[in-house]
């Protein structure tokens, strides 16, 4: 058992994987001497060598091109966008070929690769920096959409992701990446993509947050149960996409009433697609209107004002008790 | 200070069978006689295919497809010159590849009638063949990395061919690729078909560059223009590019000169843009025209031996396009099998749902 935060506990989940399997290669901007921006592939080059640790040259689409070609002859690629607003560049070749290999040929090739992409605000980045638009990844079919929301399931989803046999993109909430360690057991983990995660059982209200939001709402969950006792199932949801309908309704069932905290915009946002398969599956459990915490539908705005943009604990909890008290 | 040079660099051009027939006898490559005739023999099965593709296009018993006639030899005379362990990454249009790296009429038909089970690399089909890639320029990137992954696997030995259109020079992909390729120093052959047209947008306005082929200068890389309707041309500079290759000498790109006969898809009316004495000039420069003369020059091949090709052709189209015909019983709902290669509940939910629904149409008839 050793305490570690996210990033040493991806980098872990990597170093792991790449003495396991020599198939596991790393490629992206700044990866192998730099060890990443974030220090995420810190030491793997000294350990795995400049073949399993590239260091690309600066274009997005080939990033993800070339990975594709990589694990079409069964190479398993795990590529880094340096920040979420590079990552669009990547979608072309995403949509276009490395969700569809699979489905083009009937399973004859698949694409068994991992797109790393930090994410997510919090951390007084320049522009481009600080979106989370898990939402518009989700949409593709044939792609998977995974956030882990700590050290310890940021490892497991790793190594999920890696051993997936289809493209995974990892989103990492970088808000994250620091704050906070948490113990990891000795031996590898991995968890089920596709999974939710009951984190603290309940019964007033089910709660489902991701990636940094899940720590805000941790914290709201714990002020409201001290405040007034109030029992509070909360979810990590882990895999944005494909979503775990089961657990979300299960969940509902039980409860009665729903609320979702989100970092991304509210439009289209995952929590309007968690909200219609409540509404498909377990709606006349409601006992009150399902309330979204979120991001707003403006640009993402420069870190001076983005704190006031990003859901806080405050309003997470206003939100909360807002259901609770319908 | 004087300005200094620092470089110059020279774009070369090879041509080796011109459209007279005329043979440059010490480029000419030193094939025997029954490689030729296989040359010779699988262009005009990717001429006489696509004839009849184009044919069944028009009586709507396939869909849309782009036709490669006019083409035969940049295509054909590459994977000639590729071995079995090559990787073949193309994009919509190279139907004389395929046919030679194995794969067979009727599912090129089975494809361009709306199935993706034509795409399935099976029997006589070279299983390194990728299937085809409609985005343009995009599967460049996927030659690259499937080099990497070659040479980090140890078989050094292997290339990976990427056929794009001169339409493709213009998109971002093809110059990453084109740089990766050089800074991996990988063993990947770039075969641009400059067929002058990107459905209606001529070359001319396609690049200020002199020829496409001078963009390998920039990458680092050679880059040679050849006369892509010279089969004899476009193998030379693809073996030597191969070759280059497999000693670890990094990539290459040529630019195959060629033209496309046909419209650009069978939905395109090519004379929007273009006229039919521009077409003429190229039918001139027929491809198998000239191999053929040349092939009769050498005595390998007379007007007996084009009657019964002919005829074997026919009598095999029938029976492929018969396979075809007599194909049936699409499983409705393999688009679920294939998402993922692990079962989601939120994917079989839905296929649940798509199979009762499909079952509702059917009884309302």
């Amino acid at each position: 058992m050793a305490k570690l935060n996210m990033v040493q506990a991806i980098n872990l989940a990597l170093d792991e994987m790449m003495a396991e399997d020599p198939s596991v290669v790393v490629l992206g901007e700044d990866v192998g001497v730099d060890g990443g921006v974030f220090r995420v592939t810190e030491g793997l080059i000294e350990k795995y060598g400049e073949a399993r640790v590239i260091d690309t040259p600066l274009a997005e689409s080939a990033i993800i091109g070339t990975a594709i070609g990589m694990a079409l002859a069964g190479l398993k690629p795990v590529g880094e966008m340096q920040f979420c607003g590079f990552s669009y560049i990547m979608i072309p070749q995403l949509e276009g070929h490395g969700s569809r290999y699979r489905s083009r040929t009937h399973g004859q090739f698949h694409v068994p690769l991992v797109m790393r992409v930090p994410y997510g605000g919090g951390v007084r980045a320049l522009e481009h920096h600080s979106e989370s638009r898990e939402a518009s990844l989700g949409h593709f079919p044939g792609v998977k959409v995974v956030i882990p929301s700590g050290p310890r399931n940021a490892r497991s989803l790793m190594r999920a992701s890696i051993l997936d046999p289809d493209p995974v993109v990892y989103m990492e909430p970088k808000r994250s990446y620091r704050a906070f360690k948490e113990d990891v057991p000795e031996a590898p983990e991995t968890v089920e993509i596709g999974k939710a995660q009951v984190v603290q059982e309940g019964t007033d209200i089910t709660v489902i947050a991701w990636g940094a939001m899940m720590h805000t709402t941790k914290k709201a969950v714990e002020e409201i149960r001290q405040a007034r006792g109030a029992s509070i199932e909360l979810i990590d949801l882990l895999t944005i996409s494909p979503m775990d309908t089961e657990t979300i309704c299960a969940s509902v069932r039980k409860t009665g009433r729903l609320a979702v905290v989100q970092e991304a915009p509210l439009s289209f946002g995952p929590a309007s697609e968690i909200i219609a398969t409540v509404n498909d599956h377990a709606l006349m459990h409601l006992e009150a209107p399902v309330k979204r915490v979120s991001g707003y539908d403006v640009v993402t705005p420069y870190f001076g004002r983005e704190n006031l943009y990003m859901p806080t604990v405050g309003r997470a909890r206003r939100g909360i008790e807002e259901v609770l008290d319908f | 200070m004087p300005m200094k040079e620092l470089d110059t660099f020279r774009v070369s051009y090879l041509s080796i069978l011109d459209e007279d027939a005329n043979v440059d006898k010490e480029l000419e490559p030193k094939l025997k006689k029954p490689e030729l005739i296989e040359l010779y023999r699988q262009m005009v099965w990717a001429r006489r295919t696509d004839e009849r593709m184009l044919k069944l296009q028009r009586q709507g018993r396939i869909g849309t497809f782009g036709p490669s006639t006019g083409q035969e030899a940049a295509q054909c005379a590459v994977a000639f010159a590729m071995k079995e362990q090559d990787w073949f990454a193309g994009a919509f249009r190279e139907h004389g590849v395929r046919l030679l790296r194995g794969e067979t009429l009727t599912r090129q038909l089975v494809y361009y009638n709306g199935q993706e089970e034509g795409n399935i690399n099976e029997g006589s089909a070279n299983p390194r063949n990728l299937p085809i890639s409609v985005i343009v320029g995009a599967q460049p990137l996927h030659a690259v990395g499937l080099a990497y992954a070659m040479r980090l696997q140890g078989e050094k030995e292997t290339c990976a061919v990427t056929f794009m259109g001169d339409g493709a020079t213009s998109e971002g992909d093809f110059h990453e690729a084109m740089n990766f390729a050089a800074v991996w120093n990988l063993p990947v052959l770039f075969v641009v078909q400059n067929n002058q047209w990107a459905i209606s947008v001529p070359r001319s306005k396609q690049t200020k560059s002199a020829t496409i082929a001078q963009k390998a200068i920039a990458y680092g890389m050679p880059g040679v223009q050849v006369d892509g309707n010279d089969a004899l041309a476009v193998y030379v500079a693809a073996s030597e590019a191969l070759e280059r290759g497999r000693r670890g000498e990094g990539p290459t790109l040529i630019e195959a000169v060629t033209y496309r006969l046909m419209m650009h898809t069978t939905a395109d009316d090519q004379y929007k843009y273009r006229t039919k004495e521009e077409e003429e000039l190229w039918w001139r420069r027929d491809p198998l025209v000239r191999f053929r003369a040349y092939l009769e020059a050498k005595k390998f091949w007379s007007e007996k031996d084009q009657e019964a090709l002919e005829e074997e052709y026919k009598v095999e189209i029938e029976k492929q396009v018969k396979a075809f015909e007599g194909m049936s019983g699409w499983k409705p709902d393999a688009p679920f099998d294939h998402v993922f290669g692990t079962k989601h509940e939120r994917i079989e939910a839905q296929r649940r749902e798509f199979l009762a629904e499909i079952a509702k149409e059917a009884d309302r008839g």
